[in-house]
């Protein structure tokens, strides 16, 4: 049930989306309105989820230190792993945002006869969370050529690597196989893996399966059902120039392929997905561990009831002065 | 502590990524690609013989992986003739036979391929056709 | 009930694979030796907690305040409004399960619920339910649930089975730390009056009394005096340390523990023997007589209150600065909450080591050094002599608490000081130590007796790594520097590698410390022949 229901519910998706332009004629709304819609949604959304967590203060400071503090002198701080500064925290943050320093650490336990735990090397989800999420990356990168005549420098040269091989014709993306390898995996881990598949919600298949439809209808677009890729960016432009227009005979997939993308735009923010921005947020990394040397504020640092000295005297005078500690009131 | 300031700078730059194609083209004159079909040898022919070698649809779809099968099919294994659909035979040449009847690169080839951003490698073997500027 | 008496190569058959019932269907079920008792509601009363009321876990009926679903919706509504943390990481977590297997309660148990991801689905999925609309409209196929009686058991039996610790927060790529998911739920228990007795109690007495064992003044000094004629047999050097001493210059903060039980005893016998061998001038307080902080097992509030009493013993004493003893816990909330809480703490000056000259810049604005930054700081300038072969008979392996080493970075200064002080000291496997080391398995407030074989199960990572120690160096000291660990690794090394001690760093230190005037030991702090001297008595 938990992968059924979001695996139905995305082949719900496109097939409102073949009915909606085939029988219907909704071209205009398919392409146009829902799309805006989306990217309304996902620009607000993001920005209603970062103020809301934005608004909630960051009452202690918490990093969580994976090396070596500052201390004395000559013994040598893991700047990156445990910065006290705020250079070296943007390190700790571009290494964990950039390369997803912590799921590198990945180890794996293994309690074996002995007993005995060994611990190994496990890095296979941090490889294929990287190459899913560098090659989703790269592929929105690439599709700004729908969206721009003159198509800048730096997009061209990224779109000329991915497809260096010159492999068939169209070009093949490199990354085009790799998002669908690397998202076939993260699947199959999530059902295989006993643990993992335990934790899991229908909220975890359902982008998978987005995405994955999402990819393998452009690659279908592109390499298989061609669609007519003049009239498509006629349509493209025509959204972002804000003069929306339904060029005559684009290929059903096209709409799908857009269909879905509006889903997952406008899921994005209220959604797990939202740790794109949340990450940059996390307390415990982007923080310096330097709350020795500069006191921290908390807003809401309210006064508490506190047992005084003087209570406690009043407490044990006696006692104290019959076993010869100090006091102050005789 | 709220980092107010820090939020509010990541989420401009959010906002400028999520909307740069909006902003990017603003101002620019977007015009529609329109390749022209009408250089003097195909207007030699009657209306009727104004037929590429396949169908045009086909062909705005599929003519790059036509041309690539021409190019195995001759450099690969030295056949030179391709049957349409419609049984006609086609000498496989970019040169020859695309080029007879397109022969304005310009206004023909690259007006859709600069308007999609895309360079086909066709003439980094191939020269290009001598063109008049118009 | 039963006493616990499973055997190691019985509790050491784990089953990993998750039940066949999906983790909403299977309700918690108390098992014997894996939960604490329910606080007496005198202690919860002393401390003004509200809900105080008797109860039991193993009942059916847990007597809960009325309304208590509204009391809990409404406390989570105002911790996600207070902590930007919590907030978050409801929000961010995707379930990729790399921290699955890095907790050691669930690597001793295989219980799914021990793995910090479902732990803080707990939570999660009553947040989802009540303050996302997506889990308002979609309800179960957002994984959002109801707040019901059997909701809230499982709350409190899993919040009461996480350390703390952080190890997973290590491993998260968003940094999502379970401490702070389970520092929420047990805000939210404590206010239906629901916590362990083994820190209820403890709170009230360290609020009361100023420490978590109820020592009252006279008691403490009576303690150490106890220390001293210990200290006086070995090395026939007297000592005579001050209490509660006005214009000393230095505040010495410890873990109460460590005046109560072995082997913690000895680690308060070496910083006595250190001090007078330094001729610190420094005193005691009975009033500031707890490092740990106990409260901070229950609320932030009681957390703060309990902590005052440091900065306000300092400011009482006029103290030039704070030094604080070998302590896990203790260290995370002087380093993390204290200034914060308490501060800022300018009637103190800078912490400047009177010995060495060295000014302690990293704790420019708490005022307070570590001990072992301290002694690391002497021996680098060659301040104190030091006979490491008197630990001869030892060889040592380091357990880095979880919160000096991820919620500080101390790793390398009691390394430093051991290498200093032992002559064999061997590192446990580097996926057990530093910022990857294992909890002890008893620590925020779970080191009852009544819940043995959840300790044993939490403690067993630990425990193993030093068994891989133990087999291949002889290695037969376990020193660490934390009070937590010294009450109950004891037991684990005990009940996992028999054959292993545990010891505070400076017992250590105290061991090899060479005083003036002092006489040829022939004992070492536990009144054992040193190497090379038995039966010289």
């Amino acid at each position: 049930m938990k992968t059924l229901i979001p695996f139905f519910a995305v082949v719900i998706l496109i097939v409102l989306a073949l009915a909606g332009v085939n029988m219907a004629n909704m071209q205009f709304l398919f392409g146009v309105a829902i799309p805006y819609a989306a990217l309304a949604t996902f620009i607000l959304g993001v920005i209603y989820r970062v103020v809301k967590w934005g608004r909630s203060p960051v009452p202690f400071c918490i990093p969580t230190t994976c090396g070596q503090q500052k201390s004395l002198p000559w013994i040598k701080q893991d700047k990156i792993e445990n910065p006290s500064s705020t250079g070296w925290v943007i390190v700790r943050m571009a290494l964990e945002v950039l390369l997803f320093r912590s799921l590198f650490r990945n180890i794996k336990t293994e309690l074996r006869d002995g007993p005995k735990l060994a611990y190994g090397s496990d890095k296979w989800l941090w490889l294929a969370g990287l190459a899913f999420h560098w090659s989703f990356l790269i592929i929105l990168v690439r599709h700004f050529r729908f969206f721009s005549l003159g198509v800048p420098f730096p997009i061209r040269m990224i779109e000329g690597l991915d497809s260096f091989l010159q492999i068939g014709v169209p070009l093949f993306y490199m990354t085009d196989a790799v998002i669908l390898a690397a998202v076939t995996y993260l699947f199959i881990r999530r059902m295989t893996i006993p643990t993992v598949k335990y934790i899991s919600l229908p909220a975890d298949y359902f982008p998978l399966f987005l995405i994955l439809a999402i990819a393998a209808s452009g690659v279908i677009m592109r390499y298989f059902a061609k669609v007519d890729i003049v009239s498509v960016k006629q349509l493209t432009m025509g959204l972002v120039s804000f003069s929306p227009v339904i060029p005559k005979g684009i290929g059903s997939i096209f709409y799908v392929h857009l269909f879905l993308i509006s889903i997952l735009f406008a899921y994005f923010p209220f959604s797990k997905l939202v740790h794109m921005a949340g990450v940059f947020m996390s307390p415990t990394r982007n923080m310096a561990n330097d709350s020795r040397m500069v006191r921290h504020i908390n807003p809401w640092n309210y006064p508490v009831h506190v047992h005084t000295y003087e209570e406690y005297e009043n407490d044990f005078r006696a006692k104290m002065k019959a076993a010869g500690l100090p006091v102050e009131k005789e | 502590m709220y980092n107010a300031g820090k939020i509010l700078i990541g989420l401009i730059i959010f906002f400028g990524l999520a909307t740069f194609p909006f902003f990017y083209n603003m101002g620019k004159a977007i015009a529609k690609p329109e390749p022209k079909v009408d250089t003097p040898e195909i207007m030699k022919l009657a209306k009727q013989d104004r037929k590429c070698v396949e169908s045009k649809e086909f062909m705005r779809a599929e003519h790059m992986q036509l041309l690539n099968e021409w190019r195995d099919s001759v450099v690969r294994s030295n056949t030179r003739v391709y049957v349409n659909a419609e049984g006609k035979k086609f000498d496989m040449s970019l040169q020859n036979t695309c080029m007879r009847c397109h022969s304005n690169k310009k206004k023909f080839c690259d007006e859709c391929h600069n308007y999609m951003a895309v360079k086909p490698y066709c003439w980094d073997c191939h020269i290009a056709p001598k063109e008049k500027e118009s | 009930m039963a006493k616990f008496s499973a055997k190691p190569d019985e509790l050491a058959k784990i089953r990993y694979a998750p039940p066949e019932t999906e983790w909403m269907e299977t309700p918690v079920e108390f098992r014997e030796h894996m939960f604490c008792h329910a606080a007496k509601p005198k202690d919860l009363e002393t401390v003004e907690f509200p809900n105080a009321h008797e109860w039991s876990s193993k009942d059916e009926d847990w007597k809960l305040p009325a309304n208590w679903e509204q009391t809990i919706l409404q406390g989570m509504k105002d911790l996600l409004g207070k902590y930007r943390s919590f907030q978050l990481f409801m929000d961010i977590c995707v379930r990729c399960g790399a921290c699955a297997d890095k907790c050691h309660f669930f690597i001793g148990s295989g219980d799914p619920k021990n793995m910090p991801v479902l732990r803080a689905e707990l939570l999660r999925s009553v947040y989802r339910g009540n303050f996302t609309l997506a889990g308002k409209i979609l309800r179960k196929l957002a994984g959002a649930r109801e707040l019901t009686v059997s909701v809230l058991k499982e709350w409190w039996y899993y919040f009461y089975q996480c350390t703390e610790c952080r190890r997973c927060s290590v491993f998260c790529p968003y940094g999502i730390d379970t401490a702070e998911i389970t520092m929420m739920g047990r805000e939210l228990t404590n206010m239906i009056g629901l916590q362990l007795g083994w820190i209820g109690g403890p709170v009230a007495n360290c609020y009361m009394k100023g420490n978590h064992l109820g020592l009252e003044p006279h008691t403490i000094k009576s303690s150490i005096e106890f220390f001293l004629d210990d200290i006086e047999s070995i090395t026939g050097i007297k000592i005579e340390p001050t209490f509660n001493r006005k214009g000393a210059e230095i505040l010495f903060v410890t873990p109460s523990g460590d005046l109560f039980a072995n082997p913690g005893t000895y680690t308060a016998m070496g910083y006595l023997m250190l001090f007078h061998e330094l001729g610190l001038d420094y005193t005691w307080s009975t009033y500031a007589s707890e490092g740990g902080n106990f409260g901070f097992f229950t609320s932030n509030e009681m957390a703060k209150r309990l902590n005052s009493k440091i900065y306000a013993e300092a400011k009482r004493l006029g103290v030039k600065w704070v030094l604080g003893g070998e302590c896990g816990h203790m260290w995370r909330v002087i380093n993390q909450y204290m200034d914060t809480w308490n501060g800022p703490a300018d009637f103190m000056e800078v912490p400047k080591s009177p010995i060495t000259g060295t000014v302690f810049d990293n704790a420019k604005s708490t005022k307070m050094v570590h001990i072992a930054e301290f002694t690391a700081d002497l021996i680098k300038h060659n301040k104190l002599k030091l006979d490491p072969r008197r630990n001869d008979h030892l060889k040592v392996t380091f357990h880095d608490s979880c919160n000096t080493s991820r919620g500080m970075g101390l790793l390398e200064e009691p390394r430093y000081v051991i290498k200093s002080v032992c002559s064999h000291f061997y590192e446990m496997p580097e996926n057990t130590i530093r910022e990857k080391t294992f909890c002890c398995g008893s620590g925020t407030g779970l080191n009852a007796s009544e819940n043995m074989e959840l300790r044993m199960r939490g403690g067993f990572p630990r425990a193993n790594a030093v068994k891989y120690v133990h087999e291949r160096h002889g290695v037969n000291m376990l020193a660490n520097v934390c009070a937590i660990d010294r009450a109950t690794l004891s037991a684990s090394m005990d009940y996992w590698v028999p054959g292993v001690g545990v010891a505070g760093v400076h017992e250590l230190v105290g061991n090899a410390l060479i005083m003036k005037g002092e006489k040829e030991r022939t004992q070492d702090l536990r009144l054992e022949p040193l190497p090379g001297k038995e039966g010289s008595e």
